[in-house]
C-alpha cells in the first residue's frame, strides 16, 4: 500500500511538472512521443554485452530535464526505486554467464558481470526517458498524441476516464485502509473476509459512481468522444526537433563515441 | 511479472506490440458495437478501482506476508473479455508512463501476458465453464482459484518466452521456468481467494453486477464441445503448473531420487537437447549476439589518426583486450561528465 500511496503522489508530482512551460513543453506531444520511441528501440537493440556505447545516449534524458526546467531529484528516486527492480532480475546473468569476457588489470571480469552492467544501464535509460516523456507533455497530451496516431478512440477515451478517476478512488483506497487499522487490535480485521467485503463495498460504490457520472455526463451532452480544443500543430520546431534527436541517436548507434574518445585520450598518453 | 525494456529485444519488443495494437484494435471495435454506452465510464472507473484496491491489502495466516487483489480475473468477471482486455491494458499503460512498472516498449508484452491470458481465456474457458451465472459461494471459489492460477501460470511462461527469446538475460529456459511457475502458483491461488471473495460479496449485496455480462455471455455462447475442450484445457494447465511446483519444490530431492533410482545420464540428455536448441534459437534471434563491451567502432567513419592510435589496442592478442577495455572504461566515463556538462549548462542557460 505505501508503494501505491507513494506512486500516486509522484504521479500527482509528475503531473503537475507537466503544466510547466518551456520551449519543450510548447512542442506537438507527436513529436516527444515519437523521439521517445525512436530512443526506446535504438537502446534496447544494442547486444546483451554492450556497455560503453549505451552511455553517451544518458544526453537525451539529461538535456531533457535541463532544457524543460524538470527537478531532477523526484525524477532520481523514482529511477533508484525501479533500478533496485531491474537489478534484481539482471542479478541472475553473473550466476550463469560465468565465461571471462575481459580483464581490467589482473581483476578478470565474466561476461554475467558486463550484460548486468548493461541491463542496469538500459534500465536507467528507459525508464527515465518514459519519466521525462511524461513529464514534459503531460498524461492528456500523450493521450492526443496516441489517438493521432490512430490508436483507437475508445481506448484512449478508457485511458482519459482511467486517469481522471485514479486519484478520486487512490484517495478512498487510503481511506478505507486507514479506518480499518485504526479499528483493527491484534491483526483481528486484517483476514481476507473483511478484506473481501471492504474491496467489495468499495466495488459498489465505484460502480455506483459510474452511473452518476453517466448521466452527468449525458446531461452535457456527451456523445462518444472528448472534445478538446487542439492548439498545437505539427510544425517546422517539431519537425527540427524529431530529426534532430532521431539522428543523433543513429549516430550514437553506429558510432561508439566513448571508444573513440578513450582512443583518442589513451593514445595521446603513449 | 511486469517485464521491464532492460530485458526485451526490439523484435520480441515489436512483435508484442502488434500483437497488443491489433487486440486493442478488435476489442475497441466490438466493445464500441455490442456494450451499451452506460458502460463507458464504468470501464474507466473500474479501471482506477483496481488502483485503489491494490491499496487494501489483507495478511495471509501464518506467512506474515500480505497479498492484494492483482485485478484482471475481475474485471474479465464484471465486464466480459473484451471490456475487460482495454480496461487491463489502459491500467498497464499507467502503470508503464507513472510507475515505471514494466518499460514502454514491453508494454506490448505486459499487455499480451497480464490482458491476454485472464480476459481471453482464464474468464471465458475456465471461469464460465465452472461457475455459469447464477451458481453459489462454492462454484464460484472453485472457478475463480482456478481461473486465476491458469491465467497467471500461462502469463509467467509467456514472460519465460518472452525474456529467452530476448536473449538478454542469462537465464536459462528451464532454470527460468522453474523460478516463474511456483511462484506465479502462489499468486495465483493468492489472486483466486481474493477474486472469490470479492465477486461472492457483490454476488450477495448486488447480484444483477455480476449476472448482467454472465447473461449476455450465455446468450452468444455455445455449449456442448467448447466446453469439453475448455475443461480439458483447463485440467491440463492446472496439472501443468501443479506437476511444475512439486518438480521445483525440492529440486535436490527430486534430482537426487531419480539419480538413485535410474543412471545418472539419462535425465540430462534430453534437458540439455531442449536447452541445446533454445540457445542456439536464442543467438540466431538475438540482435548483434556477439557485440563486446570494447569492440571498437567499426561501422562508422573513423578518422586515420583516431584508427592509428586505436589499432594497437583493438590487436586481438591478450594485452590488446586491456587496452580495448580500459579505453572504453576511459572514453565512457569522459562521455557521462560531457553529457552533465551539456545539462548542466542548459539549465543554467534556461534558469537564469
Amino acid at each position: 500500500m505505501a508503494h501505491i500511496e507513494t506512486a500516486l503522489r509522484d504521479l500527482n508530482r509528475l503531473d503537475l511538472l507537466a503544466g510547466g512551460d518551456s520551449a519543450i513543453h510548447r512542442l506537438d506531444p507527436r513529436a516527444k512521443v515519437l523521439v521517445v520511441l525512436v530512443f526506446l528501440v535504438t537502446v534496447v537493440s544494442f547486444g546483451r554485452y554492450e556497455v560503453s556505447a549505451l552511455i553517451p545516449f544518458a544526453v537525451f534524458p539529461m538535456v531533457m530535464v535541463a532544457a524543460g526546467g524538470l527537478p531532477p531529484g523526484i525524477l532520481g528516486r523514482k529511477l533508484l526505486v525501479v533500478l533496485s527492480f531491474a537489478a534484481v532480475v539482471g542479478l541472475f546473468n553473473p550466476l550463469f554467464d560465468r565465461a571471462t569476457l575481459m580483464t581490467i588489470g589482473p581483476v578478470a571480469v565474466s561476461g554475467g558481470w558486463v550484460s548486468f552492467i548493461s541491463i542496469i544501464l538500459r534500465a536507467m535509460l528507459t525508464v527515465s526517458a518514459a519519466l521525462v516523456l511524461v513529464a514534459v507533455t503531460g498524461f492528456a497530451g500523450i493521450c492526443m498524441a496516441l489517438e493521432r496516431f490512430g490508436v483507437p478512440q475508445a481506448f484512449v477515451l478508457q485511458l482519459l476516464f482511467l486517469y481522471r478517476y485514479i486519484f478520486v478512488l487512490g484517495d478512498e483506497g487510503a481511506r478505507m485502509t486507514r479506518a480499518r487499522e485504526l479499528r483493527s487490535f491484534g491483526g483481528r480485521g486484517m483476514g481476507l473476509k473483511a478484506y473481501g467485503a471492504l474491496v467489495g463495498s468499495l466495488l459498489l460504490r465505484t460502480w455506483n459512481r459510474a452511473e452518476r457520472i453517466h448521466m452527468a455526463m449525458l446531461s452535457r451532452g456527451f456523445r462518444g468522444e472528448f472534445h478538446v480544443r487542439r492548439t498545437s500543430r505539427f510544425g517546422r520546431g517539431e519537425l527540427l526537433f524529431t530529426a534532430g534527436w532521431c539522428s543523433i541517436f543513429m549516430l550514437l548507434r553506429f558510432i561508439n563515441v566513448p571508444h573513440l574518445v578513450g582512443a583518442l585520450v589513451t593514445g595521446v598518453f603513449q | 511479472m511486469h517485464m521491464a525494456d532492460a530485458l526485451v529485444s526490439p523484435a520480441v519488443g515489436g512483435a508484442m506490440w502488434a500483437a497488443t495494437a491489433g487486440t486493442i484494435a478488435y476489442c475497441a471495435k466490438k466493445v464500441r458495437h455490442d456494450l451499451d454506452e452506460r458502460k463507458v465510464p464504468l470501464m474507466g472507473v473500474l479501471g482506477a478501482f483496481v488502483f485503489a484496491a491494490q491499496m487494501i491489502n489483507f495478511s495471509i495466516p501464518g506467512t506474515g506476508s500480505s497479498g492484494h487483489l492483482g485485478g484482471g480475473l475481475l474485471l474479465a468477471v464484471l465486464l466480459g473479455p473484451h471490456a475487460a482486455f482495454l480496461t487491463i491494458a489502459s491500467v498497464l499503460v499507467v502503470q508503464a508512463l507513472f510507475f515505471a512498472d514494466g518499460g514502454l516498449l514491453a508494454l506490448g508484452c505486459n499487455i499480451f501476458n497480464l490482458g491476454m491470458f485472464p480476459a481471453f481465456v482464464a474468464y471465458p474457458v475456465i471461469y464460465r465453464t465452472i461457475a455459469p451465472a447464477g451458481v453459489g459461494q462454492g462454484r464460484i471459489m472453485a472457478a475463480s482459484l482456478a481461473a486465476a492460477v491458469a491465467g497467471l501460470l500461462l502469463g509467467a511462461f509467456a514472460v519465460v518466452l518472452e525474456t529467452v527469446f530476448s536473449g538478454i538475460s542469462a537465464l536459462p529456459f528451464s532454470s527460468f521456468v522453474l523460478l516463474m511457475q511456483p511462484i506465479h502458483l502462489a499468486i495465483g491461488i493468492v489472486e483466486g481467494l481474493v477474486t472469490a471473495a470479492v465477486v461472492g460479496f457483490v454476488a450477495k449485496a448486488n447480484p444483477e453486477i455480476i449476472g448482467v455480462p454472465a447473461q449476455v455471455r450465455a446468450a452468444a455462447g455455445g455449449l456442448g464441445f467448447r466446453q469439453v475442450m475448455a475443461s480439458l484445457l483447463a485440467v491440463a494447465v492446472i496439472t501443468g503448473g501443479a506437476v511444475s511446483w512439486f518438480a521445483s519444490e525440492n529440486p535436490d530431492g527430486l534430482e537426487w531420487a531419480i539419480k538413485g533410482v535410474t543412471g545418472r545420464d539419462e535425465l540430462e540428455v534430453p534437458k540439455d537437447g531442449v536447452h541445446g536448441t533454445l540457445a542456439t534459437l536464442q543467438e540466431k534471434i538475438a540482435f548483434l549476439p556477439d557485440y563486446s563491451f570494447g569492440k571498437p567502432a567499426g561501422n562508422g567513419p573513423v578518422s586515420p589518426d583516431v584508427s592509428a592510435h586505436a589499432n594497437p589496442a583493438t590487436a586481438p592478442a591478450g594485452d590488446g583486450r586491456l587496452g580495448t577495455s580500459v579505453s572504453g572504461i576511459v572514453g565512457g566515463a569522459l562521455t557521462l561528465v560531457m553529457a552533465f556538462v551539456i545539462g548542466f549548462v542548459l539549465r543554467r542557460r534556461t534558469s537564469s
